[in-house]
Formats: structure tokens, sequence, C-alpha cells
């Protein structure tokens, strides 16, 4: 068996972890691919370099979006991987995930229209210097989708970078039209839209691939 | 139940023939919980006693068709080893009395239709119908509605990716709540709900059994409605995260080979699935009721045999491979009991505190449910509309921006953006265009998917309705480039015993029929709810299509919206329009004309072509608001206006606003018009414009109609928000 590169975690309820493996098998070749791995596992593959809290409904949403989850048995070796900078990703459920463990401030609230929202959306890259905008620069955009309920980030900007912002528009009523934040050093990523929805121009948008490019830099990973 | 005197045969919904039946059949005198189980099994809900000989008129087989009616969904044979299975059921009366809750696990149980086949969900579609958005309850309805399909789909991880709601008074008091589930198996392993093999076991899985939903289909489904809040309990409680669980746990049951069959629990519960799974399978089911895991504690034999309770499966399993099954749902965090076994004879048995409580031939419940003949008392023959008698309006471009804010045109983004239509990444075409495209995971094809319905064309010309539906179905297919391959349906109708419903019902089949042979999709799946009508009004005859189209090559897809400065405005399609209830009429008053299924299976045909062979920039099935209302959309959604004329001596409005199956918008290149004009061959095509600039500006008797794209999308986008605010 080939060493995991990407480590896509599973939770009780995960839906969008296949999405994000079959990406990151596309664009980093046969052989280099992803692997997912249960919640109940105590540590992470050997040899993973980037790990993916993936989007969808972990533990039924009960209690509080990502609140069960936070608390899986995996979450101790991913903050641990997180701490020696291994790169974080989480998208959507995933992000709520990280900020119910910690690893990102703020917390993610029910957007303001009350509804689950689904669309395309424009995100401004508000900060180029992490490795999840690689190649673009501050004030470009990208066309990637959302899908939440809970999606309307607050928190303290001081404690983040601000990532991404909605441009035309901010879908769910988060401060100050957050979409994504990453921690202070830029390995732990936690962003609302979709990136890994947005890999194939069949799809409606390439544009995902330069935050996906983000779990390998240097891999030319990004369109 | 009441304490009123009346007899209990009679409340739980059997008639006094159908009582006296029973113990005729039985040789006895019933158990009580054996009289349960006949009045649900014996309701129209679950027998289609007074549908099931008409439905004999659907054509159910064709060269890709490997699984017909009958089963817990159809198949057909998709090619590269695989297969599409789908179907399409009601949950009208339950999302009436609790529209979150019904709605909700009306999805959830077509759901578990599809994974019982073996099946992984790839899409879900719903087909809705509500009173005037003018009404408290049909905004409520509507709202909650929409809220438990797009819980319960988001949470379990299919994408909704298509459907249609209209509003109409006569939906008032019974709203219509269609769910259309669509999965992708390997053809060879579609799974069976016949029970084989004496001494193998029965395993029940996934949610413990509770009291929720006891009487479902009898009390709510198979009676003319009055809102009665003691109903309530009838309706069962959705849980998606548990169906998730489900739905990965069966496919790693399918895929382990450990299965003999699999059946979902429905309506009637462990009564149905057993009985289906005895009857099918020609053996006997012995179940032992003390070993079914409850929600709580002493249910009576009775309420455990019928209980709805949601997110369960049931198994047959070789007695080697019992640990090894119950293993694996316990991997996925569900509760799995061998609960009995597969026996000699016919019997289904059931067994509580060591005593048979319940010992019937399953085929009685199962398929020996009374049948009757409906009455067929043709309605008259409605008179033509003479749009003379109807006023012209001063203000067409105002007329043209009311029609396309009417809620049944308007935009339907509110409910479609509250629904992940994403998830799985493989939607190609996504919701508010003609159809949905859905690449099949792991290859290059794609998916054509859609829900149509003619109700109003129904209500005056049942047999051409029911026709009309299913060519809709097929243009919307053809105009993202799917050829049309099968049909599933829900037949929504009134009380079939009063009045001209059920010769509606049996001309509306007809005329279905009718129109999936010439198409060549044959019906491989359906459901039927009937007694949708109160004391005071009746809904049209609603036999809603969900279609299924291929195309091979997911790419070769369009859009509907214009796309360039220069192209061409073609319109294909000969039909003349007409007002006879139109949207524009605004009522099911007058008699469309009946649809021409010849000429419209060669516009399909050439749509579909034209499109996956990248003949056309666009294309845009032209119905409800008529010509007027196909062209605002295709400019709306590609954000640039058109340039059209419109010749001959029809009056304008009906020129712009009246409706005819069988027309299709296209737009092509300037150098693309000639090749497509000899493509079309005998289907008529003619240019109408040209696309630019910021409005439609249409030419018609002299006149200039211009609306602006801004003012037509402001008309189009808030309707709805603004009639929920």
């Amino acid at each position: 068996m080939s060493t995991p590169a990407v480590t896509v975690i599973h939770f009780p309820g995960s839906l969008d972890h296949e999405a994000a493996a079959r990406v990151m098998d596309e664009i980093t070749g046969p052989g280099n691919g992803a692997t997912i791995v249960s919640h109940r596992a105590a540590a992470l593959p050997e040899g993973t370099a980037a790990v993916v809290l993936p989007g969808g409904f972990s533990y039924g949403d009960h209690l509080r979006c990502g609140a069960i989850a936070s608390r899986a048995p995996i979450m101790d070796a991913v903050r641990e991987f997180a701490e020696r900078g291994g790169p974080v990703l989480g998208i959507c459920n995933g992000f709520q995930i990280l900020c119910e463990s910690g690893l990102l401030p703020g917390v993610l609230r029910p957007n303001d229209t009350q509804a689950f929202i689904c669309r395309q959306a424009t995100l401004e890259i508000v900060d180029d210097s992490t490795p999840w905008t690689s190649g673009r620069s501050s004030g470009e955009t990208l066309s990637v989708p959302i899908k939440h309920h809970d999606g309307a980030w607050q928190g303290d900007t001081a404690a983040c970078r601000v990532v991404f912002r909605y441009r035309d528009g901010n879908p769910n009523g988060s401060q100050d039209a957050i979409a994504g934040i990453a921690n202070h050093a830029g390995n732990v990523m936690g962003l609302m839209p979709h990136p890994e929805m947005a890999c194939e121009e069949l799809l409606g948008s390439a544009d995902g691939r330069v935050v996906m490019g983000g779990l390998l830099p240097g891999s030319a990973v990004a369109a | 139940m009441s304490t009123d005197t009346t007899p209990l045969h009679r409340q739980l919904g059997l008639t006094d023939w159908e009582n006296d039946r029973i113990p005729e059949l039985l040789g006895r005198e019933p158990t009580g919980p054996e009289l349960v189980m006949f009045s649900l099994m014996w309701s129209e809900h679950c027998s289609y006693k007074h549908s099931k000989p008409l439905l004999r008129g659907f054509p159910t087989e064709g060269p890709t068709v490997l699984q017909g009616p009958g089963e817990n969904a159809g198949a057909i044979d998709i090619g590269d080893g695989l297969a599409v299975t789908f179907k399409i059921e009601s949950h009208n009366h339950p999302s009436a009395v609790e529209p979150f809750e019904g709605a909700a696990t009306g999805v959830g149980g077509i759901i578990r239709d599809i994974l019982a086949m073996g099946a992984k969900p790839i899409a879900l579609l719903d087909s809705l119908r509500f009173g005037s958005l003018r009404s408290n309850r049909s905004r409520y309805l509507f709202r909650r509605a929409v809220e438990g399909i797009g819980h319960y789909g988001n949470c379990i991880g299919i994408p909704t990716v298509g459907g249609e709601v209209l509003f109409d008074p006569v939906y008032e008091d019974s709203c219509l709540v269609n769910a259309m589930c669509v999965g992708i198996v390997p053809a060879d392993r579609i799974l069976r709900a016949a029970a084989e093999g004496v001494g193998n076991r029965l395993i029940l899985f996934g949610n413990r059994t509770g009291k929720d939903g006891i009487g479902g289909a009898s009390v709510l489904a198979s009676a003319e409605f009055s809102h009665d809040d003691d109903k309530r309990p009838s309706v069962q409680v959705s849980d998606p995260f548990t169906e998730r669980k489900l739905m990965d746990c069966c496919q790693a049951l399918a895929d382990s080979g450990l299965l003999v069959a699999l059946q979902d629990l429905g309506a009637a519960g462990l009564t149905s699935s057993a009985s289906e799974m005895a009857s099918k399978g020609g053996v006997g089911l012995r179940i032992d009721l003390d070993r079914v895991p409850l929600r709580e504690e002493g249910m009576a034999p009775a309420e455990i045999l019928v209980s709805e309770s949601q997110e369960r499966m049931l198994a047959v399993v070789t007695p080697e491979d019992v640990d090894a099954a119950i293993a694996l749902c316990e991997a996925y965090d569900l509760d799995a009991t061998d609960i009995g076994e597969v026996t000699e004879g016919d019997a289904l048995v059931a067994v509580h505190n060591g005593e048979v409580v319940v010992d019937i031939p399953a085929r009685l419940l199962a398929d020996d449910a009374p049948v009757y003949e409906v009455p067929q008392d043709p309605a008259p023959e409605p008179a033509p509309i003479d749009p003379s008698t109807v006023p012209e309006p001063s203000d067409l471009v105002q007329a043209w921006c009311d029609l396309l804010a009417t809620p049944s045109i308007a935009s339907k983004r509110w409910v479609y953006e509250q629904y992940d239509h994403l998830v799985g990444a493989n939607t190609v075409v996504r919701p508010g265009g003609d159809a949905a495209v859905i690449r099949v995971p792991g290859t290059a094809t794609g998916l054509a998917l859609t829900t149509d319905c003619a109700e109003r064309h129904c209500q005056a010309d049942p047999r051409g309705g029911g026709a009309a539906g299913v060519l809709e179905a097929a243009r919307n297919i053809a105009c993202v480039g799917g050829t049309p391959a099968a049909i599933t349906n829900c037949l929504n109708f009134p009380n079939p015993e009063k009045g001209h419903t059920g010769w509606r019902l049996a001309q509306a089949i007809a005329g279905m029929a009718d129109a999936c042979r010439a198409l060549g999709t044959p019906v491989v799946s359906g459901n039927v709810s009937l007694y949708n009508e109160s004391a005071e009004r009746m809904i049209y005859p609603t036999p809603v299509v969900g279609m299924v189209g291929i195309l091979d090559d997911a790419a070769a897809t369009t859009g509907h919206g214009f796309v360039a400065e220069g192209d061409v405005v073609l319109l294909a399609g000969g039909a003349e329009p007409r007002l006879d209830a139109s949207e524009y009429l605004g009522s099911a008053e007058g008699r469309p004309d009946t649809p021409d299924i010849g000429a419209e299976v060669a516009l399909c045909r050439f749509v579909a072509d034209a499109v996956s062979s990248g003949s056309v920039r666009s294309a845009h099935d032209v119905s409800q608001g008529g010509l007027a209302v196909a062209l605002a959309e295709s400019a709306m959604a590609g954000s640039i206006g058109a340039t059209v004329t419109l010749d001959g001596d029809t009056r304008p409005d009906v020129a712009l606003f009246g409706e005819a199956g069988g027309r299709v918008l296209l737009t092509c290149t300037p150098e693309g018009v000639e090749g497509l004009l000899s493509r079309a061959g005998d289907v008529p095509l003619r240019e109408v414009g040209v696309v630019g600039g910021d409005a439609l500006s249409v030419q018609i008797g002299g006149a200039s109609v211009i609306l602006g794209v801004d003012r037509a999308r402001e008309a189009y986008e808030t309707a709805i928000p603004d009639a929920l605010r």
C-alpha cells in the first residue's frame, strides 16, 4: 500500500468525504491519493501529509453542529498534527468541527435567513499569504458553491487570519461577510464554501483547486 | 381509537363486505392482530384495490427493463454493467396533517425503496402541489413541506436535483407531496424482496419499533380528508441521520453478498414487508414478536406488527451468515436482530409470549385484497375557449410581468436553494432548468431527470392530459440532450368511487400509456394516491410522471439560457397556442388540443440530437405561460435579451401566453442555422429572432412589446419570497 498523502476523516453523518478524497486522488495522481479514516481511529495513518475534515451532518447535527465530532477519538491526533504545523482543512461541517475543537476561533451561527442555502458563491481572497490561496492574489475571486444551514461565522478576527470573504452579497449574515479563516500560522484553514465541489469545469467551476492545493503545497495542484 | 360505537372493522377502514370476506378466506374468525393487519393490507394505499385493473394498461416491458412494477422499484439497464433504479411515491395525506414530518418521511420512505434494490441513491426529485399562496394554510404547508424535504435530503446526503411546485386552489385541502429517488446498482446484483430458503433467518435492522405511524396507511391515506389533529399520531417521525447509516449499511451488506433478500419497512410496517416477502417467495415466515427491539414497553402484538416507525429494513440471510450480517450492521451503529425464520408452507405466523397470535396465508394479505372496478362515468366534453370572450389586456408588458410573477411560473429558487443539490459532486445541470443532469458516478454517462404533469389538461381532457404530461417530461429530457428511457408515475386522484374520477383515472392511464408506447419509455414503477378530496374540493387528476433519460456523455448537454449576442432564436414544433387550461387563463377551463403524439416524439428526437451533437447553444421547452415565459426564462438565465418577430394573425396575447405541447425554443450560431434546419427534417423549425441587448423585444401584429431582462427578473424572482413574507 502506498503512503497516504491526504487523510480524510469520516464521522458518522459525514457526507462529502468521498468527494474530497476523489478530488485529491484526481489531482495528485494514482497511488498517491487520499485515505478515508474512521473517527474511531486513535491515530492518523503513518505518512499523513494533510488532513481534511469534510462536510456533512456529523452525528446528525445533534447537540450543536460539529460539537460531538470535535470530541471524537481521532480529534486528539488531528489537534496534535495541527500543532506540529500539518495542513488541516475543515470544509463546512469540518469548519464547524475546527471551531468547536478550538483549533480555530469563533462560532458558526445559523444563517440569518434561518434556512439552508445551496448556491454558487463568489469568494474574494482577503489574505493571499496562506497556502490555501496559492498562486492567487488578494482581491481576486473564486467561484465556489455553499451549502449549509449554520454558516454565519462570528468571532475575534484578531485571533485568526481572514482568508475569504463573500463578494456580491453575504448569503448567511456572517461577521464582515467572512467565508473562511485560518490560524495565524496559516496551516489550519476552515471555510463554509465547498472547494471540493468546484474542481471540474463540468460541475460549473474548477476554482476550488486553488484551496484544495493548500493540502499539498508545492505539488502543483492548483490549476 | 375513540369510544364510539362504530364497529371495530369500520374504525379500521374495512367495509362490511370486506369484514365478512376475511372469515370466509381464513376459515375462521380473525384474531385481533389479524384483523388490524387485514385492514392495513387491504387499504387502498397498500393494495391498490381500486386501481389495480387499470394499471395493467401501462406498457411495462422493453429491451432495457431489468425490473418492472411489483418490486420495491423499477430498474433499467444503462450499459457499463450498471442499472438505474427509480420510483416515485406519494406522502400526501401525512404532509397535509404535519407537513414537515410528512414530507421528510416521504423522502425517507422512497429512499428505502431504492436501498432495498441494493442500490446507491444518487438523486432525489419532488413534485409538489399546494393551494393558492394567498391562503395562510397553504403558505404554512408549502413552507414546512419544503423544509422537511430539505431536512431529510440534506442530512442524508443525496442531492435533490429537481421537481416542480404548482399552486392552485383545488389543492387547498389536499396538498400533494410526491418524492422520487434514483439509484445506481450493478445490473447483475439487483436485490429482490422475495424470501427464499426454508430455515433462513429474518434480520430486522435500523431503528427500534415504536408506536409512531400506527395506521398511517389506512387511517390517513385511504380516506377522504378532514383536518383533524387527532390524526397527527398517525404521522411518522423522521431520523435522516439513522437513515444515512442505514444507507451505508445496506450497500455494505449488498456488497458483502450476505443477503438473500432485502425489503424496507414502509406503510403497514412489518406486516407489509413480511407478507410481501413471503408471498413473492412462495414461503412462510415465522416472526417472534418478543425479539423485535421496541422503543417502549408494553406494545401490543398488533402495534408491533403495523408500526410505521421509520428507518427500518428486513433482510433474509442464511443461518451461517447471521452473525456476520449482524456484525456488519453493528459496525454502522445500527441495531440488528434475528427475529424469525423462513418456513415451509405459505403462512405468516407471529408469536408473542410463546403464543401464536397471527397465522395467515401471506398471499391473503399481500395479493388477495378485494379488487374493485371503479365506475366509468365519462365527464361531459368541455367547450373550447373562444378567445374573443377573454378580454384582451391593455398592457401586454404588464400582463407578461404578471404571468412571470404567478407562483406556478415564478422562479422556484426559494425552494431549490433550501435543498443540497450538489452533494456527491456529480450534478452537471442544476435545478431551475428543464431537467437536471447527474453524472453516473465513475462513468461519463449522464442521467437526465425530471418530474412533470399536465393536471389542468387532465381535468379538461384526461386522456390527452395524461399523454401531455409524459410528452412534456420527454421534451424536458430532450432539452438537456437526453434520450427518454423509462418512467415512474404517481397517480394522485380524488375518490375514484365518486363522480367522473374513476373514468378520469382510466383515461389518464390510457393517455400516459399511449405516449409511453410511442416514446418507447416503459413504466417500471409507480404509486397511486386516491381520495385526495375534502367535502369542499377535489383535486385535478394529477398523474405525475418521473422520467429518466440517458446521455451517453454527461458533458454533451446545454442549458436553457441564451448564450451570445447574434445567436439565432428558433422555434421547433408546430403546435398552435391556445388559452384553454393555460396559466394565463388561470384555470382548467376549456379544451386543450389533444397532443399529436407522433409529431411530439419526432420533436423530442430532433431536440435531443441537436443538443447532444452540440448543434445548439440553448434549448428550452415552451410550457406554462407560453412562448413569452420561455423567452423570458432563457433571457434571464443568460442575462441577455433578444429581438423576436411573431408572424401570423393570432391575437397577440394568445400568441405570447397561449399554451400548446410540442414546442421548443432553440438558439444556435448564425453559421449553425442551415445545419440545424437540415437536421430537423420534417419537424417544423423556423427562425423567430436574434439574441442580444438587455431586453426582450417582440414584434407582433404591427406592435412592439418590450420587456427589460431586469424587470422580468424582478417579477420572476421576487414573487414566491414576497408571497411568503
